[in-house]
């Protein structure tokens, strides 16, 4: 790497979350917690309706990052769940290059990541380490 | 209240095996349409992918049940994967299983404690390899916590 500077594409717009999306979500991923789509549940449980899944909006986060960086070369995606996300929210996925470096005779690429809701509120934080091919 | 004689218990072994379908699915109920996963014949999993360990167990963790985490108080804090080379391919067997590591409680902002578990699974390849590993935070508040207005 020679000091080449990654930068980000633009940040990607998801939404209005709808509960189909968090349905197709917990279908993909198994974690049917009836809270994200059982509306009854959800208001028995003391809220005014549905939730999204957090580990939604730390996959959409996460794609943004692997899309822009490759799939193949992510090689750790911390995330930490903030605000809860509804449905009807917009989503916007974006971040920024923390740190490049050399490590393990590899080009590596700190990311600070971050899924907002339209109220600017925080949904999740994120951070991701990718290796960047053919620089290192 | 999450059992603190739970850490350093494991949960039974599991095996998943990494179908290119259920990569593409999955990609694409989180937002990504690339090719590297929708087309490539052995694509990688997307990086929160191994999140579908879920499935094997049923649903709901054992090791959850094995740290007495209630389900309806725990929120998920935190959710760390780890690669050690590229992530795994379609095709792969994993095997996993997961280790209560930590528990410990900090005070809540609205009073009443909150209690954090850790856990982590490793995930092997069939030649015995670690390669990834996936840290679960849990948090599970106390009842004074929420029974402010």
């Amino acid at each position: 790497m020679t000091g080449q500077v990654l930068t980000p594409p633009e940040p990607s717009v998801f939404g209005p979350v709808t509960r189909t999306d968090i349905v197709r979500y917990q279908g993909a991923s198994g974690d049917m917690q009836p809270i994200h789509h059982d509306e009854e549940y959800a208001r028995a449980a003391g809220f005014p309706t549905v939730f999204s899944v957090g580990m939604f909006q730390a996959g959409l986060l996460a794609s943004w990052a692997a899309d822009w960086l490759g799939p193949e070369n992510v090689r750790r995606y911390r995330a930490r769940f903030k605000e809860q996300v509804w449905p009807g929210d917009v989503l916007t996925c974006s971040g920024v290059v923390a740190r490049e470096y050399e490590a393990h005779g590899e080009g590596r690429v700190d990311l600070d990541l971050v899924c907002t809701r339209q109220t600017g509120g925080v949904a999740v934080q994120a951070w991701a380490t990718f290796v960047v091919p053919d620089v290192g | 209240m999450p059992n603190r004689g739970a850490v350093g218990k494991s949960g039974a072994e599991l095996v998943m095996d990494v179908e290119r379908g259920k990569i593409r699915e999955f990609a694409r109920a989180t937002g990504s349409r690339n090719p590297a996963y929708l087309e490539d014949e052995r694509p990688v999993v997307p990086p929160t992918f191994l999140t579908t360990q879920l499935i094997p167990q049923g649903g709901d963790a054992d090791v959850m049940q094995l740290a007495a985490v209630d389900l309806q108080r725990g929120l998920h804090a935190e959710q760390e994967y780890i690669f050690h080379g590229p992530p795994p391919r379609a095709g792969a067997r994993l095997t996993f299983s997961t280790t209560v590591t930590d528990m410990y409680e900090k005070q809540g902002r609205r009073g009443g404690a909150m209690t954090f578990v850790v856990m982590v699974t490793e995930f092997r390849d069939e030649a015995g390899r670690l390669v990834a590993e996936a840290r679960n935070t849990v948090v599970e508040t106390s009842p004074a916590a929420e029974a402010q207005p």
